[in-house]
Parts: C-alpha cells; structure tokens; sequence
C-alpha cells in the first residue's frame, strides 16, 4: 500500500515536475523521527556576505528535540536566527540555544521568522542550484540534506499570487 | 452640613483636576504646531551620501524627481535582498516607465558596506537602483532626514548586526513624503504605487 503510494507520489511529482518547468519539486530527508520537508534557500545577490534557508522540520517521535545547527561545504558556518518585524522595525538575533521541536510537533523556518543564516557564502546562489547540507539535532544527531535554490517561498506563498497581474 | 462640604471638595478637586488636563493637552497640542514652525519636514530632510560609482548625491541632486528610499545593510539575509530583488522585478515589469524616479538604497552599515562590496552587490539588481553610503555622521543625517532609524547591535565575538527601518519611503518630485510601499502588499498595489509616484500623482502627506 505505502509503496504503491510513494510511487503514485513520485510518478506524480516527476509529471508535474515535467509540467512546470520552473516549479519546485518538494523534496524531504529524514533520519529517525525526524524529518525534513523542503529545505530551500533564497537566491543571493554577487558577493553577498550572507544566505537565508528555510525548511520544515517534523519530530514524529515521543520526546522534543532541538535543531542546534548545522554546516554545509558552501559556507563557513550556519547559524540560527530570529527575524522579528515591530513598528517598522527589522531586528535579527541569534538562537544560540537552536529551536525545540515538540514530539508529535513540526516548526517552520520561513522568511519573516526563524531562518538558517549561512554566513560567507563561498557562491553565488542562483535560482535552479542546489547544495548539500548537514542538519544537526540534539538527540537525532545528523541529518543529511539538499538545498534547492528559489526567487520566492513556495508557491502558496510566492510565484501564485505574485504573477497575478499578468493575468490577461 | 459635612455632606455639602464633601460636595464643595469634590467640586473643587474637579475643577483642579480638569484644569490640569486643559493645560496639558494645550502644551501637548501646541507642541507639533512648533515644530511644523520651525519648517524641519518628517521626511525628506537634507542628506548626502556617496553612491556605488562614487558619485555625491544628496536632497538637491534629487530635487525635481521623485524617489524612492530604503535602509538597509549587505549583511542583512533577508529583508534587504528580497526587497531589492522584488523592486527589479517591479522595475524591469514597468519597464520605461521606471526611468521617471530614483531608487535609493542606503546602507546604515558603512563599516562593513564599503563602496567597492556595494559596487560588487549591486550587480546583481536593476542597474537603475543606486547604494548610498556615509560616514557614520552622514548616515545618521540621513536616517534623521527620513526619520527612520538603526542601531548596531553586538553579538558573540566581534559580530554585530543592525536593526533598521525596512519599509520603503516614497518620495515625491516637490521633495514631499508620498507615503511607505510594503513589500508584503499585493504586487499589483505595489505596481500602482510606482505608476502614480512616477507620474506626480500621489499626493497625499501621510
């Protein structure tokens, strides 16, 4: 049964893909109970000294865990922030502590809050790339992953409503 | 008779209390009126920076066009970017008609934003966007000029980021404050906006 599911899913993803040339496939990793849903990254202008990257993160164990970091061979380093918006007001902090995921809980890390900041980003990222990262969790350990580069946040949030006033 | 005492003390201590009130809200009332005497605009104050190529601009260059303003820092993951990647795309879509206003990207983090690392960001952008930039006195005057603010904030190690104003300041052709575009508005708001500024049409002062 699953199997017969995940390989409609995978025919059905590898036709739309086929469909919209430009759209993004969703992808997910996973390792133990936890897993990663989309993991993208938002294109960067020339020399940009920072990248955002966003993804979610399901915990489908019994006890909370804690994204805490991770690395990824384009940078230097991946923190961890917070971007909060107040009065007009841009702030950006650091989670040193990384962010909890609730057992049975996901979180998302999406523009205008919680993101990755890859810090001296060694290329370019443009539209199409992907790069490998490695996520790591307080108690699930490490967590393989692939960045698929976009212009906007996926399509509930992006391109969609975005391209309206193309409309005829 | 104690009960019409009261009475006067409670009339007295209202009339004392309402008093108070009228010459407070007189002094808070009277307070914007001087500052509107004294001819110092909310926004569109005098300014000068140096942009990407290293040409001087300030409020007189701009004088006669409209413009548009934003604060913001290379550094800075994702509002900055973002908001000047959506203005390529809002430029490139009104195409010529672009050409009637400036864009104007100031960065509140000189230290690190040299002229040779924004020469190299902009590449990426609209070739029409300009970055200004400032010494640390020159930035604060624009900042105060568009009463917007930022604030550098230090992190572990030598490390620091910078909170900032990130809304977008239009400005009109008279120098006037045409109002903020919000990048989270509908593009096609977005796109009105535009049209309107480069035809002298907005005309509001809020």
């Amino acid at each position: 049964m699953s199997i017969f599911v995940s390989l409609a899913m995978k025919v059905a993803g590898v036709l739309t893909a086929g469909l919209l040339s430009t759209a993004v496939q969703a992808h997910e990793f996973s390792r133990g109970d936890i897993r990663i849903d989309h993991p993208w990254s938002r294109i960067t202008p020339s020399v940009a000294p920072v990248a955002g990257a966003y993804l979610t993160v399901i915990n489908s164990g019994t006890e909370a865990d804690r994204l805490t970091g991770g690395s990824t061979p384009i940078a230097e380093r991946i923190e961890i922030h917070r971007m909060t918006m107040e009065n007009g007001i841009a702030r950006m902090r650091p989670l040193p502590d990384g962010v909890e995921i609730a057992p049975g809980a996901s979180v998302e890390l999406a523009p205008g809050g919680i993101h990755l900041m890859l810090i001296k980003p060694s290329r370019q990222l443009v539209e199409g790339d992907r790069f490998k990262a490695r996520l790591d969790f307080a108690k699930g350990g490490a967590v393989d992953v692939e960045f698929v580069v976009q212009k906007n946040a996926s399509a509930e949030t992006g391109s969609g409503a975005e391209h309206g006033g193309h409309a005829p | 008779m104690s009960g019409l005492r009261t009475f006067r003390l409670v009339v007295w201590a209202a009339i004392a209390v309402l008093g108070g009130f009228l010459i407070i809200s007189t002094q808070l009332s009277s307070s914007p009126t001087s500052e509107i005497a004294t001819g110092t605009a909310k926004v569109g104050g005098p300014f000068s920076l140096v942009s990407h190529t290293g040409e001087r601009i300030d409020n007189r260059s701009l004088a006669g066009r409209p413009y548009l303003v934003f604060f913001g820092f290379t550094y800075c993951p994702e509002i900055c970017p973002t908001t000047l990647f959506e203005l390529t795309d809002l430029m490139s879509e009104l195409g010529t008609e672009a050409d009637a206003f400036e864009v104007m990207f100031i960065t509140v983090d000189p230290e690190r934003d040299t002229q040779e690392a924004l020469a190299g960001y902009m590449t990426s952008f609209d070739s029409r966007i300009t970055a200004l930039r400032g010494t640390a006195e020159e930035t604060q005057a624009a900042l105060n000029a568009f009463s917007a603010y930022a604030k550098k904030v230090s992190l572990e190690g030598k490390e620091y980021t910078m909170d900032h104003t990130a809304g977008v300041f239009l400005i009109r052709a008279d120098g006037g404050f045409g109002g903020m575009m919000d990048m989270h508005e509908p593009r096609e708001t977005r796109l009105e906006k535009l049209r309107r500024l480069a035809k002298g049409q907005i005309s509001t002062d809020s």
